[in-house]
């Protein structure tokens, strides 16, 4: 018995010292005041909270209501939730492929997925900077076609960051959906056929229900870390469009304020934590 | 062209894999008619072609060569979805994200009839096949048998032509086998729907078929009803594969068929043709070898004496090939046993041994 919890401490260790204690450090720090050079200083506070929503009058302290965070906030769901859905597209079609080959072409397939991943997310995201810029070859090849007078803005935008989340976590859904369709019984096709139904309405009632909790594994390991990346807005946004992660980093490096870093992650975590209790409960719902 | 009681005809169908010299022949120049509201059985051991043949009618897979026509309508390149039969699979392929209901309605939900005719065909189907009351269970908290009924009930929900039936009862144990079996039999009396039954097991053959097609090597070895398969089988493989059956090496001789260590037995030929015996095990009297008669084979010796409960059944040597030979316990009350070593004369009931050519 005691042998057995044994087995389990470092994996406890591990979980109390590198997530446990910075989670309740990052709470703590953001309900305490900024020191002037980065910092913080022991003194109670919710002006970080207050000023996610509120913008504080330099000369008469009074509260005027801005939406500013906000929408960076919403910003970085939208763009996690758009990525989350092209990954979907493209996923699906791929992890089907992969998981209907022969037996011993599986792990080939599967290996070539990750291949781009053996390669630095730093690097992988400058090389596609270096692809969608002005002078890339991408506007390099549409403009010695013909096709475009001048250089298309590709690069340093919107569309950018959803290129390079897309980039960065599209194995993450095709790994789960791949799982799922390999588990899949294919006599289910079959026996929807025989029943009368069309292509579509196998699609619809038979092979989505049934890989949904492929589909949901996916979308969150896309979701989660794509509402919260750094990388991609920072180098393919060119710092212009801001997403969460770049706020956080911005707190901790140049504006100096931990508190309202801290008070910024603490919030996407409570977001993360709140989709992911209402995932949990739906799927946990249709399966009673 | 075709009679109106004919179900589904199959003229010259095949199915190859690969090409060229290692093609393997699946399915080599089948023709079968199968009569409406027959219960019409492929019978055959594992690889003999019969689940081929099912997945072609049904439309999953396609014939190399030949014609499929159900009810006179030609089915080539008609999808699965679109042909008048339905599947029960062999291990039932339940929708395991559907009620017990939503699996048997949802071929009528596919074509679209409106909620409240597939409310009564789903009430309609579950009381067919008894499983009132479970109409919410999920696919997993149902028993084999359970699932058998639903796998049933669903496709016959649509109100097929044809009901396939691949190896259904293959996954239940032997006790509910037996009563699925006349369950199933009697189900296709109510409905009047031409059963396509395919199995590897005899037994389940012979109790519920109309007729039956014994399948080997991709093509029907013999198609006939249950009685005439078994008594009189066409070549060494049906008499072997049905009953099972002493098959004895003999040759044509001046007097009949001459097998060693048995005698002679009446039977014509040319002579010197080698040919085959076939009796079976039951239709074998024995006794002492003092009381042998003219006719009587042997004399042969006991090598092995096994009781199976309802049957005795003795091995005997002293011809080419080991004879057996069951007597129902019933006939055994008196004094007629042997022990290994005993030596013993066989009488063949009348007509009991058939002359095969080898």
């Amino acid at each position: 018995m005691k042998l057995h919890r044994l087995l389990l401490a470092p994996s406890l260790g591990t979980i109390l010292i590198f997530m446990a204690l910075p989670i309740s450090l990052t709470t703590l720090y953001s309900v305490l005041s900024p020191a002037q050079y980065g910092g913080v200083i022991w003194q109670p506070s919710a002006e970080a909270y207050v000023r996610l929503l509120f913008e504080r009058d330099i000369f008469d302290d009074t509260l005027t209501f801005n939406a500013d965070y906000l929408q960076i906030l919403g910003r970085s769901v939208v763009q996690a939730g758009l990525a989350t859905i092209l990954c979907l597209l493209i996923g699906l079609p791929t992890a089907w492929f992969i998981a209907t080959r022969p037996a011993g072409k599986k792990s080939l397939w599967l290996m070539l997925v990750t291949v781009p991943y053996w390669v630095n997310l730093l690097v992988r995201t400058i090389a596609l900077l270096l692809i969608l810029r002005d002078e890339g070859p991408v506007n390099g090849a549409l403009q010695s076609l013909g096709l475009t007078d001048g250089p298309l803005s590709l690069a340093y935008n919107n569309f950018a960051i959803g290129l390079g989340l897309v980039s960065s976590f599209l194995p993450f859904m095709i790994l789960p959906l791949y799982a799922a369709i390999e588990r899949f019984d294919f006599s289910l096709l079959e026996a929807a056929y025989d029943l009368h139904a069309s292509r579509w309405q196998a699609v619809w009632s038979v092979i989505l229900p049934i890989l949904r909790p492929g589909l949901i594994a996916g979308g969150l390991l896309v979701f989660i870390p794509g509402i919260g990346s750094y990388l991609a807005p920072d180098i393919l946004g060119g710092g212009k469009t801001l997403m969460l992660g770049n706020l956080i980093g911005m707190q901790f490096q140049g504006s100096r304020n931990w508190p309202f870093g801290a008070a910024l992650s603490t919030v996407l975590m409570t977001v993360t934590l709140v989709a992911l209790i209402l995932v949990a409960r739906r799927a946990a719902r249709e399966e009673a | 062209m075709q009679h109106a009681s004919e179900a589904c005809q199959l003229i010259g169908l095949g199915r190859s894999y690969g090409r060229g010299a290692s093609a393997h022949r699946a399915l080599d120049g089948i023709d079968l008619s199968i009569r409406a509201n027959e219960f019409f059985t492929l019978l055959g051991p594992s690889g003999c072609g019969k689940t081929t043949l099912l997945r072609l009618i049904a439309g999953f897979d396609q014939p190399t060569s030949g014609q499929i026509s159900i009810f006179g309508e030609d089915v080539a390149g008609l999808p699965p979805e679109d042909r008048p039969v339905n599947t029960v699979f062999q291990h039932y392929a339940l929708f395991p994200h559907l009620t017990v209901a939503q699996n048997v309605g949802f071929a009528l939900r596919m074509l679209g009839s409106p909620q409240s005719e597939i409310a009564a065909s789903v009430a309609r189907m579950v009381a067919l096949v008894g499983l009132e009351g479970m109409e919410h269970r999920r696919p997993d908290q149902l028993s084999g048998g359970q699932k058998q009924r639903v796998a049933l009930a669903r496709a016959l929900a649509p109100g097929p032509k044809i009901l396939l039936l691949d190896e259904p009862l293959s996954a239940l144990d032997a006790k509910l086998r037996q009563r699925m079996r006349s369950e199933l039999k009697a189900l296709q009396r109510e409905t009047g729907i031409t059963f396509v039954f395919v199995t590897h097991d005899q037994d389940e053959a012979l109790a519920m078929s109309d007729r039956i097609a014994v399948m080997q090597g991709g093509r029907v070895q013999q198609l006939g009803r249950p009685d005439e398969i078994y008594e009189a089988p066409a070549n060494r493989f049906v008499a072997d594969f049905i009953g099972g059956a002493n098959l004895i090496p003999a040759r044509i001789g001046s007097q009949g068929a001459e097998a060693e260590g048995l005698g002679v037995i009446p039977a014509t030929g040319e002579p010197g043709a080698a040919v085959t015996l076939v009796i079976r095990p039951e239709r074998l009297a024995i006794l002492p070898a003092t009381q042998k008669a003219k006719d009587d084979l042997g004399p042969l010796t006991v090598v092995e004496r096994i009781y199976m409960g309802n049957e005795l059944s003795f091995r005997l040597e002293g011809a080419a090939v080991p004879l057996h030979v069951t007597l129902p316990r019933g006939g055994l009350r008196g004094a007629l046993d042997f022990s290994p070593g005993d030596r013993v004369a066989l009488r063949p009931e009348a007509g009991a041994i058939r002359v095969l050519a080898s």
